[in-house]
């Protein structure tokens, strides 16, 4: 124990194991979660936080972007649950039901837990811990990679979350939308959600976080979704944390046979972003959709980590990332497809695209595969540039003034990847979420 | 007073001089044609009028109306009433068509201080329009030119012409590319807008053109400079000739 305490250098690795002495003895779970709870906290203690010389985090150094570990997050007040209220704006008035984190602590009173439809199950994470619920040992755990350092301490410090499971067959019309809040409080949150899509089940998640400008707080979430056969997911991811929150998160899928996953992530805020996915095609014949869009300005820094491992084969998978980067923002974007030897007949194809708003943005692309059956279609292209000169002559030409042509082609260059979302109310929020921040641009 | 005043106009592109002292007067109400040979500076002509980047006047003034053309941005000129039809007009991709036509009418409008369009009227309006000048409403459902044939990017240049009602429209060899029945459509719809208050410049390389739409005055420009002026006959006149004797005056 003692050389690899002696491993830990940084003032945030130190707060972390302060963190985690103080806090192991009460956070949730029997004794067999308290084990796992330990092993993943040896892990980071042995490895310190990833870096640039770790190559998954060779873009996003997070020994030197994370200067200190915030205190964990207490429970919310009446006041901060009273400004959670104002929170989930970016959905507009699409009826979903919400299930409302505060500081990473389920609120039931803010949540809509009525009139659950048929074969739908809601609960939070603490509960289960506390309960001992047979799911957690069949799931949790199962998908995100151990050997993750940011899994390591989501799964060492993890408080509350969603736990939610579809049965087989049913359909679930309203959208369930997970809301992360996070008060004024400059702290840490450890949220892990788990969500079962059963067999021939429907569903429609979004995931989204935000929190106060001016506030520089820390999350680290990570949710399992396991989809099976046949199963229709959709979901979308939406990091709108205040401009100076250190964003980590986790998504780690696996997919059934012959399902429909389309998944989208939208990321506007944080100064610091990692935003990790994690699928695994477990069953033949699906196909995937995964997108996502960032918008950058400031100095912000958002690096979106893709693997798509195709165990299955005759699966298909559409990945298309496109980043508008203005000022010193700064792009971040690694997909590995990954297709095994008995994945015969894959068909994948990877796109990412970077616009580029100002001399000193950057884009780093770094789009990788890794083949080991051969009788599959795959291919990946990048590209990064400025916004089309020619474009914006012919928009202005016309009468519209520079800013507002820079706008159109923009939202144009996005809308791109938006119109894979199936959801049309979802499409138009994040179009006008777009537009919005365009609007604060000029 | 013209409606364009162009003066001892001088423009390089990458240090080349291409435009060499043009001088040019189009009165309110007239249409001009200006014809020449390739690399005669028609096309830099167009763009150096619609502000295009890199196009930039060396010595000489364009005067827009008694305004200096060259102190305004290039949608400023268009709000102002200049139009360029462009000879290959771009394609652009997310951007619906029908959003482009209202953000564009509409921008020009708040510019001058009138009011928007609502929606409504604006769809009533782009439909009567794309109606006469026999223009399919389904190019109208799609992107910004994309897909769009040589001829109907061309047409959808005389519908936005049509739309935005300008003083001044520059035409750009629009006839390139064109066959007959898509330029008996384009020239339909300039001679449709001719007005006593409309002027238009009609460049071309071809006579053509012109038999659809008769110039008041045709100007022969050669080696950046406008080297004869003269009547609708000077375009048949180069028809049967050519332009090499103006390229020779030049030389000689």
């Amino acid at each position: 124990m003692n050389a690899k305490v002696a491993t830990i250098k940084t003032a945030a690795e130190t707060a972390l194991a302060q963190a985690f002495s103080r806090a192991r003895g009460r956070l949730p779970g029997d004794e067999g979660i308290a084990a796992r709870r330990e092993a993943a906290f040896d892990l980071f203690a042995e490895q310190g936080l990833p870096h640039r010389r770790i190559e998954e985090w060779k873009y996003t150094d997070l020994r030197a972007l994370m200067l200190d570990a915030k205190p964990l997050a207490t429970p919310p007040d009446a006041a901060a649950k009273a400004r959670a209220k104002q929170a989930g704006g970016l959905l507009g008035d699409i009826e979903a039901r919400r299930l409302v984190f505060v500081d990473g602590v389920f609120v039931a009173e803010l949540s809509d837990l009525s009139n659950l439809e048929a074969g739908l199950t809601i609960g939070s994470l603490a509960q289960a811990l506390s309960e001992g619920d047979p799911v957690l040992a069949a799931h949790l755990g199962k998908l995100a990679p151990a050997n993750d350092i940011a899994v390591a301490l989501n799964t060492a410090f993890m408080g509350d979350g969603a736990v939610i499971r579809i049965a087989s067959g049913a359909t679930i019309e309203r959208p369930l939308h997970l809301l992360f809040v996070v008060s004024e409080k400059p702290a840490a949150t450890f949220v892990r959600s788990l969500v079962v899509i059963e067999q021939g089940a429907r569903a429609m998640l979004v995931e989204s976080h935000e929190g106060p400008a001016g506030s520089d707080y820390q999350v680290n979430a990570a949710l399992e979704l396991f989809a099976g056969d046949g199963a229709h997911v959709d979901y979308v991811k939406i990091i709108g944390e205040g401009a100076d929150a250190l964003h980590v998160s986790t998504m780690a899928a696996a997919i059934g046979a012959h399902a429909r996953f389309n998944s989208f992530t939208f990321t506007t805020g944080g100064a610091v972003v990692r935003n990790q996915l994690f699928l695994r095609f477990d069953g033949e014949g699906t196909v995937a959709v995964i997108r996502g869009a960032s918008l950058l300005k400031g100095r912000q820094h958002a690096d979106t980590t893709l693997i798509a491992d195709h165990i299955a084969h005759d699966c298909q998978s559409r990945e298309m990332f496109k980043a508008v980067l203005d000022d010193e923002g700064h792009g971040v974007f690694q997909g590995r497809i990954i297709v095994r030897p008995h994945a015969q007949k894959t068909d994948a194809k990877m796109m990412t695209q970077a616009l580029l708003l100002s001399e000193r943005a950057e884009a780093d692309n770094k789009p990788e595969l890794e083949i080991f059956a051969d009788d599959v279609q795959c291919g990946h292209g990048a590209t990064a540039g400025a916004l089309d000169e020619e474009l914006k002559f012919y928009l202005m030409a016309r009468g519209i003034p520079a800013a507002q042509a820079e706008a159109l082609l923009i939202q144009a260059f996005l809308g791109e990847a938006i119109e894979g979302i199936e959801h049309a109310g979802l499409r138009e929020a994040l179009m006008e979420s777009i537009a919005n921040w365009l609007r604060e641009r000029n | 007073m013209a409606l364009l005043e162009v003066k001892d106009l001088h423009v390089e592109i990458d240090g080349k001089e291409i435009l060499k002292g043009l001088d040019l007067a189009v009165d309110a109400g007239q249409v001009h044609a200006i014809m020449g040979p390739n690399g005669s500076g028609k096309s830099t002509l167009a763009y150096v009028l619609a502000g295009k980047e890199d196009y930039r006047p060396s010595a000489g003034e364009v005067l827009f109306d008694g305004r200096d053309l060259f102190a305004m941005e290039p949608d400023e000129r268009a709000a102002a009433g200049l139009f360029l039809a462009f000879q290959y007009p771009l394609e652009i991709p997310g951007v619906a068509t029908m959003t482009f036509l209202r953000t564009a009418l509409n921008a020009q409008r708040k510019r001058r201080g009138e009011t928007e369009l609502s929606t409504p009227e604006f769809i009533k309006t782009v439909r009567e329009t794309a109606g006469e000048l026999g223009i399919d409403q389904e190019m109208l459902r799609r992107a910004v030119n994309v897909g769009f044939s040589g001829g109907e990017k061309k047409r959808n240049e005389i519908l936005q012409m049509a739309l935005l009602q300008p003083r001044l429209a520059v035409l750009d060899e629009t006839d390139s590319g064109l066959d007959i029945d898509a330029l008996k459509i384009v020239a339909d719809g300039v001679n449709r807008l001719r007005s006593p208050k409309r002027s238009f410049v009609v460049i071309t390389h071809y006579q053509r053109l012109l038999n659809y739409i008769v110039p008041d005055v045709v100007h022969v420009l050669s080696q950046g400079r406008v080297v004869k002026t003269g009547g609708k006959e000077l375009a048949l006149e180069l028809e049967a000739n050519g332009y090499r004797q103006y390229q020779e005056e030049v030389l000689a």
